[in-house]
């Protein structure tokens, strides 16, 4: 059976995604942003998932305001990266992973997530930039280290979806994704945030202490996160930080506890806080009829994620 | 008819593009996504008045886009989403417009963004009710204390 084995919440600011393609990851104002990820690609490479089911939102690309779903699930076999005005990013193909997909599609249905499905889109910075923070810079003739599930949330339009209703969907697919009975290990990516406003005269808010907050909360007592109402994130975290909600899909979508292994938390990328943490499934309990050579590998994979944990704590 | 309000009317220097303001702004932002073809940047670049004529847009709403007033744009239903992408035709970062919008030059908006922001302090709300809005709520107490 698949299974879900970790999670990352991570930004999706645009610049990130210009200064990759632009060489200036050497940058002093860059470096700091990409060396909090060096960490991240070293678990990634070790961890080696099979499939990402990638939460994020999409920026005025793929939807107009002629259609907004509040929840839009990528079931094509491959999604190109979109033109958002400056020429497609360098990056290959977005490479989807249909039959996990339509499954993950009418299990939650069922589960009473009216889930629109899209056979046929174009993903942008929102789903690429964190597959660039995680993986690296890969050149367009190359490919993802993995196979990827877009999942795009309406949070450009009020109301996005409550934090509880995604909390609540985390955990609708993380059921979807047990009862697949292909053997594979999936992480769930959460994306945006975190606390910025790109908006009005008010732009440029960054509150870092609600911020710390979050991330505590996510890790330690999620539940309590799903109370908190828009307002707040539009009042605390800026109009656009309330983006942050989709961190709770990735996060209801994990075991209640589970393990930190990493995070990062920088200011500014351009105009927004930068938040990056990797959560792990405590249990990893290996598929039955799966493979000696399975339980090696998650045997293997639990090295990298502890030498960072305890890098960290230093 | 009078906009209707909302508690979020309250968050000072924002304009939540909330399902009123989407409606309203349609053709604000469809006019910006249009924006996403090189024929049509350069259409409009050529005569923007004319380009204009093929969108539904209320006077108010055209004049904010000829003058570039991006809050009166987000005020009439744009979203910023949608405008960055008239800021880009223009050849603007959003560096830029992000500064225009809140009042600053581009050096001090972005000197302001290095040092962490604008501070949340004595930006949280016009009229202070956010106050009396947290104290309401039981479960979110302890999180507004520690954050005084």
């Amino acid at each position: 059976m698949a299974r879900i084995i970790a999670g990352v919440g991570s930004s999706h600011v645009p610049a990130i995604g210009a200064a990759l393609d632009n060489n200036k990851t050497e940058e002093p104002y860059w470096k700091r942003v990409f060396s909090g990820f060096e960490k991240s690609q070293k678990w990634m490479a070790g961890t080696k998932p099979d499939v990402a089911t990638v939460v994020y939102n999409d920026h005025a690309s793929a939807f107009s305001v002629d259609l907004i779903p509040t929840f839009a699930l990528g079931c094509a076999p491959e999604f190109p990266p979109a033109d958002e005005g400056w020429g497609p990013r360098p990056v290959p193909v977005v490479k989807g992973h249909p039959e996990l997909a339509s499954h993950i599609a009418q299990s939650v249905i069922l589960d009473e997530f009216d889930l629109t499905i899209c056979n046929k889109m174009e993903v942008d910075h929102g789903l690429t930039v964190p597959l660039n923070l995680l993986c690296g810079k890969i050149p367009p003739s190359g490919e993802w280290p993995f196979k990827v599930i877009p999942l795009a949330v309406n949070v450009v339009m009020y109301p996005p979806p409550t934090g509880h209703r995604c909390y609540m969907l985390g955990k609708a697919i993380r059921k979807a994704v047990k009862s697949f009975p292909e053997d594979l290990s999936v992480v769930i990516f959460g994306t945006g945030g975190l606390s910025h406003q790109i908006s009005g005269p008010r732009a440029g808010l960054i509150n870092s202490k609600w911020d710390k907050a979050f991330l505590d909360r996510l890790s330690k007592d999620p539940k309590k996160l799903t109370h908190i109402p828009h307002i707040e994130y539009m009042r605390e975290a800026g109009a656009e930080g309330v983006e942050m909600v989709m961190w709770l899909i990735m996060r209801g979508a994990l075991d209640e506890d589970v393990k930190e292994v990493y995070r990062f938390y920088t200011v500014p990328a351009s105009n927004t806080a930068v938040g990056h943490i990797i959560l792990e499934n405590k249990r990893t309990v290996p598929a039955r009829g799966r493979s000696s050579a399975g339980k090696t590998r998650q045997a293997a994979l639990r090295k990298p994620s502890q030498r960072i944990a305890s890098r960290d704590a230093r | 008819m009078a906009r209707t309000q909302h508690d979020y009317d309250d968050i000072p220097g924002t304009f939540v593009f909330d399902a009123e303001r989407s409606r309203q702004g349609y053709g604000i932002n469809m006019f910006c996504m249009s924006l996403m073809k090189d024929e049509n940047r350069r259409a409009f670049k050529a005569n923007e008045a004319e380009y204009l004529k093929r969108f539904s847009l209320t006077e108010a709403q055209r004049e904010a886009i000829l003058k570039r007033d991006y809050n009166r744009m987000l005020e009439l239903g744009g979203n910023i989403y949608f405008t960055a992408k008239l800021g880009a035709t223009d050849g603007h970062s959003f560096q830029h417009l992000a500064a225009s919008m809140s009042g600053a030059t581009q050096d001090a908006y972005a000197e302001m963004m290095k040092s962490g922001g604008r501070s949340v302090e004595g930006n949280r709300s016009k009229s202070g009710k956010d106050k009396l809005a947290k104290s309401k709520s039981k479960s979110k107490s302890k999180s507004s204390a520690k954050r005084k």
